[in-house]
């Protein structure tokens, strides 16, 4: 066995993207504990800033730094690590490890993989080594072949027979994999396929759509000790990828001989590969026989076969880790450091180790977040390639009420299971040979089944369309015989007792029984109906635990009494979605810690099974519960101690927690931070105007507004373009620019169908200024600003879309000034308490400049992790002191700017686009970016370049860029073109633009427009390969107009090329590649700081 | 609610649900179990006789009953108390509820309680008798349970066993392995038979010269329920086996192979059930994760003889395995033939086998020389 390394090197997983989210930073962080608890130095290196794992006190040497095999060559070379561990960071972190294996990187410093070898992992993930492995040992597979290019494809369709299942190998999340069921289909996914697979190798399986898809997490130590964690079986069966389907923790419908067939199958794998830490494996299993009739004269046991093992941590270890209680990752990481299971005490119990399998008395249900609130034109068919950008996780003790609180989890504005599509979904009137994946499943899929069942269609037919067991479906007919119940029967105890032990909220009670849900709640607390509190123990109950992990249920024996002493609620952000990401979480997460360091009792609430702040040691205690008002009220009721109910702190967990400060005041809850005055004095489109003309800060013109009229008028006076939102929205939603009057209308009318009527709308003049954003801590006194960023691209662009700079190299000290006394001014008139995020736009006027105010957020905002690191400023910390009552003075911080060091920053978006067919990728002022990158050096230049390597928009050295730019955008690309001719780039354009290139005397080749029929057309060219990069910039905001652009754009993101349409990125991008990149350090994130500043007062 | 049933436990409390199963009452050694599959192979458990059985995961009855899943001829258990059964199951295999299956066989059934809280109180003050009523009031049922025989003092393995011998399996060898009826599992025979054996089960209280007469080539005390003090019988007999012919003792079977050689038992408090435990060999080192059952452990202090302490329970120590090298001895305390739980442990069936066949061939040799 492995002797204990000294030192360890850890890689993270790099931004957040869809298929790779917040579970990976939960597991770096409990790699980094776990080495600290073994008393070995770890250094990790992550480009993502919005990372718990990436701060100072949780790994001892940390780099935030592009994840490439140069730059994490250098910094190997600088530590020295005896080891590394390659299974913790996601898929990007394993083919990194790979890959710096491969190159000799690690034999020439002499570093050891740690846990895991690497031929096991290339036994896993490459699909035809893993297929012979399973031949050789004798267990079940599909048939298929792994293949390398197109022409294989197609031969090894052709032999096993349309519809064919494609899967890359070495990527996560189904990406670039999918159901071919014609062979159009079959060559434009192996084309994507191929791409996508860092070993240009995809595998051509035979389709076992609508088998039961079940999971199994497995952990080994290097003595050959393997167990599994738990198994996980998914509601959506075969065709559904696992990250897209609904999960149960554990398997409902499998007998102990099934359950046992497939652990021993697991553990039989598990050995053979030689995993050594954790790992998950995949199962298809033959269905009911209702769905697909499998026997063959009488067979016992039913066949099954192994889809696949992922030789790491995964998003599904996360999620088993925090339904069962057991810290797969914390383990692994021990594992990987020479720890046998039975040596790594389990922290949950005090007594027990890690060697046994935990026992759940209670059903957890995840359902998978998915982005198309946000992109109302995105395809919503699920398939084998993952869309959701998150999850929620819900407990209880039965699966009906686990199920009905994950949907509220998931926060869909108000969708409860009642809410029905209209019209149904045309899915499922396909036949089934054309439904889309053969089992008809979309992300309403679920509301769908509630409709049917609703209208007394049979199980057998919702099983024949949708090859989901009967069980399921079964107890969704409970739920609505529930519903039945409440809408016919009057409300007794014993019925809303019933109701509430089905996991009915009191909102859906509410509406079925026609009251108000605040006269249920009354009636319900009359009753003597509030829900008990439960521990996730690992055990069963088995065990005396010590967890302070609970769930609610409406039971007899309360686990969770209140507790003397002063206390504080952290309310979290619910489910990673796109404007909603994993800093809410850091900063949750960091409010948690203050309290805790302040002396107060720290509880949290969240929903999300990825993130750190549901790790059961962050908090104090620990509520896994959605984050609406019932349930955090009940939370709240539940801990009233002496001194009543603990106070409740809403300015981290984003709109999520916003959205409760209105219900939690009205019912005379008490709130600290910034409440719900400050946050209507901001959402409040007249008071905030109002306020600021008194404090004289000027605004773009604008209004609120409540119908089409008014918004003409409006417009009308103010100018166009005009920027247009409905309010109380966060990420940009719905949020567009409109160029004339006709657009305007059109815009009115899509509001009122997403219904949103009746909520204003705000409407401002648009201006194309630089955009400055900037955080604070006020105290209602002082003012203290950590940072100011400045954004490359020019308004218009979503902050959080934006690349950003810190220190705004490029303001003048005057535009800085006015910026600071601004929000100064703004700080103190809110008498916030705590953080406020506020965004300017500087437009260049008569000679000077002028500020302008855009919008004001009394909370913690996106930016808050990564002011926090480039800075040393502990905003979260700095500003929980404060709502507890220590002034900014108290704490060494004054009024005004932080002093800047010679660190520059730049922090960079990263997008999720090759998940979602049908979404326009071009920058507007409507968030789509899922996670982000920070680049941080010592000039602006050098962290700009480390920006775009690590979010991947860094243009090759020499290549062919494709130019398709908007008439009013021509003028101003002049510049660009020339420096692509000078940095000596072959140029494609389309027609229009093509003119204006040669008449700047440089060589181009004209490619035809799509709309022209003739080709080749510029998506031939990207296809084709021929293109490196893509500079396009949409030409207006409507649909109907964008088709070339959106086909260009699409096709630049499925063949994973540069994509630029703002022209400022395009700018940096190719300025950057002309003065050479080669210059950028490599140092741990103090190092640029300066040691000077780093430490906060 | 209609059809109330309640759980009157030895020390007063009340637990009230839902009556489900046969309507009646009985009483017996409550008892929990963290296995979240393989209720209907509990049921049928020979070692739960004369227990209610309490399952801690809630839903039970998901994929329904059916007649692979028995592992005796009967429901075993006295009544089943459950967080939520479930009426409308469903698996390809499944021909009814446990509701029904409870109903047909006059188990009394209780469902919709917390059956958390119930496990905890019998976590911290370990199992008592209780009784599971549909047709008494909570007061009436603790005076029947006070009046009620204690588990301890029941002989339940006379109940479980088998009447008369039978044979099963046609097996290579020309000598059988005989199997020790004090509650076996149809795996045990399963897995034997497997493993290419012909087994002869015979009853509890069949004497050594009876087995011997058998030509054993093999002996397994299979696990059944109780405490092994009340088996000294059954111990005697088998000291005149030991050292003759290979044995395998398991769970009850290994507890009196312990009494043999010195040991005694003693009452766990509330005793090791589930699918998840792990024990560790001593020579190894290597953890196995186990299915147990019992309420009894070895005292392993006195033992003698030679035999050694295998295994042990990785979290509290007990003893978990001996073995005998010299004399052909092999005892496990969990279930080796599982169902439910975990297959990691068949291997046991092979290290016994080894001992036979190894035994067999001696004998031949024997055989051989001595015409
Ligand atoms: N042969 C198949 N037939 C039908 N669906 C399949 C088949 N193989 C895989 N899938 C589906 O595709 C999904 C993704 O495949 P997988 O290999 O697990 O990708 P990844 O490694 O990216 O997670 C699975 O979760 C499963 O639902
Ligand atoms: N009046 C305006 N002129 C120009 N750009 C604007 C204007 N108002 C908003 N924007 C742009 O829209 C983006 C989103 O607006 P913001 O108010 O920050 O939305 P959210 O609150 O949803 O984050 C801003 O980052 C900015 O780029
Ligand atoms: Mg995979
Ligand atoms: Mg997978």
């Amino acid at each position: 066995m492995s002797s204990k390394p000294e030192s360890v090197l850890i890689l993270g997983s790099g931004p957040i993207v869809i298929g790779q989210a917040a579970e990976f930073d939960y597991a770096g962080t409990q790699a980094c504990k776990a080495m600290r608890e073994e008393e070995i130095r770890s250094i990790l290196v992550n480009s993502n800033p919005a990372t718990i794992m990436t701060d100072e006190d949780v790994a001892d040497v940390v780099y935030i730094e592009p994840l490439t095999v140069e730059v994490v060559a250098r910094i190997i070379e600088r530590e020295r690590p005896e080891g590394l561990l390659p299974t913790l960071g996601g898929q990007t972190g394993l083919n990194l490890a790979v890959a710096l294996a491969e190159e000799g990187v690690l034999d020439h410093y002499g570093v050891k993989l740690l846990g895991t070898p690497l031929e096991a992992i290339r036994r896993a993930e490459d699909r035809q080594l893993f297929s012979d492995m399973l031949r050789t040992i004798g267990e079940p597979e599909t048939e298929s072949k792994a293949v390398n290019t197109l022409e294989d494809a197609l031969a090894a369709a052709q032999a096993i027979g349309l519809p064919v299942v494609i899967r890359p190998a070495y990527t996560l999340g189904g990406t670039g994999g999918g159901i071919a069921h014609t062979r159009e289909q079959l060559e434009s996914i192996v084309r994507a396929g191929l791409a996508a697979s860092p070993i240009t190798q995809v595998l051509v399986e035979r389709s076992l759509l609508g088998w039961k898809e079940v999971e199994y997490e497995v952990m080994r130590d290097g003595a050959d000790n393997c167990i599994t964690v738990c198994n996980m079986e998914n509601l959506d069966p075969m065709g559904v990828h696992t990250g897209d389907s609904i999960v149960v923790a554990p398997s409902q419908t499998l007998s102990d001989k099934d359950y046992q067939m497939l652990r021993s199958s697991a553990l039989k794998i598990i050995r053979e590969l030689g995993i050594e830490g954790g790992c998950n494996i995949q199962f298809a299993l033959a269905p009911h026989t209702a769905v697909i009739d499998w026997r063959r004269n009488g067979t016992e046991s039913p066949p099954y076969s192994v889809i696949e093992v992922n030789p790491r941590v995964s998003r599904s270890s996360a999620l088993a880790s925090k339904a069962t209680g057991y810290p797969i990752a914390r383990v692994a990481a021990k594992i990987a450091a020479g720890k046998r299971l039975d040596e790594i005490p389990n922290s949950v119990t005090g007594q027990t180790t890690a060697a046994f399998e935990p026992a759940l008395d209670y059903v957890v249900v995840k359902i998978p977040r998915w982005p198309f609130d946000k992109f109302a034109f995105g395809e919503r068919t699920l398939g084998t390639q993952m869309k959701a950008t998150g999850e929620v996780m819900a407990i209880d003790r039965t699966f009906e009420a686990a199920l009905q609180k994950a949907v509220r989890s998931l926060e869909l504005g108000g969708k409860s299971l009642l809410w029905e599509t209209s019209p149904p979904d045309r899915m499922f009137d396909l036949p089934q040979g054309e439904r889309p994946n053969g089992v008809g499943a979309t992300d309403q899929r679920l509301w769908w089944l509630m409709a049917e069942l609703r209208r007394d269609t049979p199980i057998e037919s919702l099983v024949e369309k949708t090859s989901i067991d009967p069980w399921f479906l079964l107890r969704l007919r409970n739920i609505v015989r529930m519903e039945q119940r409440l809408l016919g029967e009057p409300l007794t105890r014993d019925l809303l007792r019933d109701a509430k032990r089905m996991g009915f909220s009191d909102d859906q009670i509410a509406t079925l029984a026609d009251l108000l849900p605040e006269q249920v709640r009354e009636q319900r607390l009359m009753w003597g109906l509030k829900p008990v509190y439960k521990m996730v123990d690992t055990c069963a109950a088995e065990f005396e635990a010590v967890t302070p992990y609970f769930y609610s249920t409406y039971e007899v024996e309360n686990e969770a009494e209140p507790q003397p002493g002063r206390q504080a609620l952290v309310v979290g952000s619910g489910p990673i979605r796109i404007g909603q990401g994993i800093e809410f979480d850091y900063a949750s997460v960091h409010a948690a810690w203050a309290l805790r360091k302040a002396g107060y009792r720290a509880l949290m609430a969240n929903s999300n099974p990825e993130t750190v702040s549901t790790d059961f040691d962050t908090s104090d205690r620990l509520y896994f519960e959605p984050l609406d008002e019932e349930a955090v009220r009940d939370i709240l009721e539940n801990e009233a101690n002496g001194d009543g109910p603990p106070a409740s702190i809403l300015q981290f967990g984003g709109q999520t927690a916003i959205n409760l400060a209105e219900p939690l005041h009205t019912a005379s809850l008490p709130i600290i931070g910034s409440g719900a005055e400050a946050i209507d004095l901001t959402e409040d489109r007249g008071r905030f105007e109002d306020l600021m003309q008194q404090l004289g800060v000027p605004q773009p013109p604008g209004a609120a507004i409540r119908d089409v009229e008014e918004a003409l008028k409006t417009a009308q006076v103010i100018g166009y373009p005009v920027l247009v939102r409905p309010s109380y929205v966060l990420g940009g939603h719905a949020m567009e620019i409109v160029q004339n009057a006709t657009d305007l209308v059109r815009y009115m009318g899509r509001v009122a169908e997403a219904g949103l009527s009746g909520r204003p709308v705000l409407i401002d003049k648009y201006l194309e200024g630089r955009e400055v954003e900037v955080d604070a801590i006020c105290d209602g006194r002082d003012v203290f600003i950590p940072g100011i960023m400045e954004h490359i691209e020019r308004a218009g662009v979503h902050s959080g879309d934006s690349m950003a700079v810190y220190p705004p190299v490029h303001l003048s000290a005057e535009e800085r000034e006015e910026v600071i006394e601004y929000t100064q001014r703004i700080g103190r008139a809110l008498q916030a308490q705590g953080l406020i995020n506020i965004q300017y736009v500087i437009m260049p006027e008569n000679g000077g400049s002028s500020v302008y105010v855009l919008e004001v957020n009394p909370r913690a905002s996106r930016t808050v992790p990564f002011l926090s690191k480039v800075t040393g400023v502990p905003m979260v910390q700095t500003a929980v002191n404060v709502m507890l009552g220590q002034t900014l003075r108290e704490q060494g911080y004054s009024s005004g700017l932080w002093p800047e060091t010679g660190l520059v920053a730049v922090k960079a978006p990263v997008f999720s686009m090759a998940k979602l067919v049908g979404v326009d990728t071009h920058l507007g002022p409507e968030m789509k970016s899922t996670g982000e990158v920070m680049g941080v050096d010592r000039t602006f230049e050098a962290a700009l370049a480390k920006a775009l390597i690590a979010a991947d928009l860094m243009l090759p050295r020499e290549g062919t860029i494709l130019l398709s730019i908007a008439d009013n955008n021509k003028a101003e690309a002049l510049s660009i073109v020339r420096m692509l001719g000078q940095a000596g780039y072959r140029l494609y354009a389309t027609e229009g633009t093509a003119e204006m290139v040669r008449a700047q005397g440089l060589p181009v080749e004209e490619v035809y427009k799509i709309q022209s029929g003739k080709h080749p057309n510029l998506v031939d060219a990207v296809e084709a390969g021929l293109v490196d990069g893509v500079i396009n910039t949409p030409e207006g905001y409507l649909v109907a107009t964008m088709k070339d652009g959106f086909h260009i754009r699409r096709a630049a993101t499925q063949a994973r090329i540069p994509c630029f349409t703002s022209l400022d990125t395009a700018r940096v991008a190719i300025e950057t590649r002309l003065l050479g990149v080669d210059t950028y350090s490599v140092a741990p994130l103090p190092e640029y700081r300066g040691a000077a500043a780093g430490s906060a007062a | 609610m209609a059809d109330v049933a309640h759980l009157v436990l030895a020390d007063g409390s009340v637990f009230s649900g839902r009556a489900f199963g046969a309507r009646g009452r009985a009483h017996g050694e409550v008892v929990f179990t963290t296995s979240m599959t393989g209720y209907q192979e509990a049921l049928t458990d020979p070692s739960f006789a004369g227990q209610i059985l309490v399952m801690t995961y809630p839903l039970i009855g998901n994929y329904g009953v059916n007649d692979v899943d028995c592992e005796s001829r009967q429901v075993q258990v006295r009544a089943f108390v459950v967080r939520e059964d479930c009426e409308e199951p469903s698996h390809w295999l499944a021909e009814g509820t446990v509701g029904e299956y409870l109903a047909a066989n006059e188990i009394v059934g209780l469902s919709e309680i917390d059956t958390r809280a119930l496990t905890r109180k019998l976590r911290s003050a370990g199992v008592m008798m209780g009784m599971v009523t549909s047709v008494d009031s909570p007061e009436e049922a603790l005076d029947l349970l006070t009046a009620a025989p204690p588990y301890e003092t029941q002989n339940h393995v006379a109940r479980v066993s088998i009447d008369e011998p039978e044979t099963t399996g046609a097996g290579t060898s020309t000598t059988p392995i005989v199997l020790l009826d004090l509650g076996v599992k149809y795996n045990i025979v399963r897995l034997l038979k497997q493993r290419g054996a012909r087994v002869e089960v015979v009853p509890y209280d069949t004497a050594a010269e009876e087995i011997l007469q058998r030509h054993p080539a093999g002996l397994v005390v299979s696990p059944g329920p109780g405490d092994p003090a009340l088996l000294d019988e059954q111990c005697e007999a088998l000291r005149g086996l030991v050292g003759r012919v290979p044995i395998l003792g398991i769970c009850l079977g290994h507890q009196i192979i312990g009494r043999i050689f010195g040991g005694s038992n003693y009452k766990l408090k509330f005793g090791h059930r589930g699918a998840n435990h792990p024990v560790r060999d001593l020579a190894t080192g290597r953890i196995y994760i186990t299915a147990q059952n019992h309420g009894y452990a070895l005292d392993g202090d006195k033992l003698n003889g030679g035999i050694e302490v295998r295994q042990v329970h990785l979290n509290d120590g007990t003893i978990e395995g001996l073995a005998h090298p010299e004399m052909d001895i092999l005892t496990i305390q969990y279930h080796s033939e599982a169902s439910p739980g975990p297959r990691d442990n068949e291997y046991i069936f092979d290290e016994f086998m080894k001992m036979v066949t190894a035994g067999d061939e001696q004998r031949a040799e024997m055989a051989r020389k001595s015409a």
